[in-house]
């Protein structure tokens, strides 16, 4: 039981002043993923076909090597940006705090995961 | 935090049956939700066969014809009759909708009438928009000036300025819109809703108004505006066929126009 006026609830805790950059970065990401996307289902689809030092040699070139490294970080944060929206969307209390926070740490890991794979092969 | 399931003493039990006397003709049934806060029972979905012969055209109509000739204890708000005030918005085969401007003709079988969705109920068909009414305060929907008027006329628009506000300042805040919106049904506490920013938007527009800035700073929320995920079922249900989901796409145009 709470007398707070209907106002008061309405207005909560006031603006966040925030949530434009979350907004932008996300259509970033988008539009940066339309290519990085090819390169990923190119990568899937084909790779298989050829032999351990061809892969090798294909990822040394540093055109190969950062468009990868470009698609693993963009996919990563966009990944991150995303779900995030979904946690905050359907989940609430400490369960929300708790999603947020692995969410986080698991984006970062993977995207650190793949950045390492990348300069171990390609070096 | 959503919701997915009714908790057990909101499931819709079967309700009472009223059949058409046998002189009518042309039958229409009508099942329509019935929840009384006083009885201790769940809601129940009573079944209304109307003779449409002695009924007017709109669902309206025959919730009228319900509470004076079959049942006088059904609950439902009203007023105008002419989808001018958004007092009878309610949930009519499936969208929220003016039962006054809902013809039971562009219905296909039985007319369901439940109350505006994911909403407290305060008696049948009547929810309460307590909260909804809060939202709406809280964008300041009226006009905010530094500069005192002309002490002699009324503050001067262009007839182009004007025209910038049509398709936003018709909204009759009959909550339509809000109420058909997922995500409002799970944050409606913290999400401002497409009716409130609608309004907002109509003051930002207005070339009188001063206070732009202040305006999308109070917006500027992941929760208060940035819950819209253009799922456009706003844009969808309005029964005055304005765009919410486009002023709530150019709130954040601006938002993003002002940073760059």
């Amino acid at each position: 039981m709470s007398l707070r006026t209907p106002l008061s609830n309405a207005k909560g805790l006031g603006s966040a002043k925030e949530g434009a950059h979350h907004w932008w970065a996300q259509r970033l990401t988008s539009i940066a993923l339309v290519p990085l996307t090819v390169l990923l289902i190119f990568c899937i689809v084909s790779l298989g076909e050829y032999s351990h030092e061809a892969v090798v040699t294909w990822m040394q070139s540093p055109w190969v090597a950062v468009s990868l490294a470009l698609l693993v970080v963009t996919m990563f944060y966009h990944v991150q940006l995303g779900v995030q929206v979904i946690i905050e969307d359907y989940v609430g209390g400490w369960l929300k705090v708790a999603s947020l926070i692995a969410l986080n740490f698991a984006c970062i890991a993977f995207t650190f995961m793949g950045l390492f794979s990348i300069i171990k092969v390609s070096l | 935090m959503a919701e997915f399931s009714l908790p057990a003493n909101s499931v819709v039990k079967k309700g009472k049956v009223f059949n058409a006397p046998n002189t009518a003709k042309n039958i229409k049934r009508f099942k329509v939700y019935r929840y009384d806060p006083d009885d201790g029972q769940n809601p129940r979905l009573d079944v209304y066969d109307i003779d449409l012969e002695t009924c007017g055209p709109m669902v309206l109509d025959a919730l009228i014809k319900i509470k004076n000739e079959i049942d006088p204890t059904l609950t439902f708000r009203r007023s105008c009759r002419e989808g001018i005030c958004g007092s009878c918005s309610m949930n009519i085969d499936g969208i929220n909708t003016l039962a006054c401007i809902k013809a039971i003709g562009d219905i296909k079988g039985d007319v369901n009438v439940y109350p505006l969705p994911h909403m407290e109920v305060v008696k049948d068909l009547v929810p309460d928009l307590t909260n909804f009414y809060a939202q709406y305060a809280s964008v300041k929907p009226w006009m905010q000036t530094d500069t005192p008027p002309p002490p002699d006329r009324e503050r001067l628009q262009s007839k182009e300025d004007r025209e910038r506000l049509e398709g936003l300042e018709e909204c009759i805040l009959c909550a339509c819109c809000s109420t058909s919106c997922p995500s409002y049904w799970w944050n409606s506490d913290r999400y401002l809703g497409p009716a409130a920013l609608l309004a907002a938007y109509r003051w930002i527009s207005d070339s009188r108004d001063e206070s732009t800035g202040e305006r999308l700073d109070e917006l500027e929320d992941p929760f208060k505006l940035y819950r819209c995920h253009t799922i456009m079922n706003c844009t969808n249900a309005c029964p005055k066929n304005l765009n919410p989901a486009k002023a709530i796409a150019e709130i954040k145009k601006l938002i993003v126009k002002r940073r760059n």
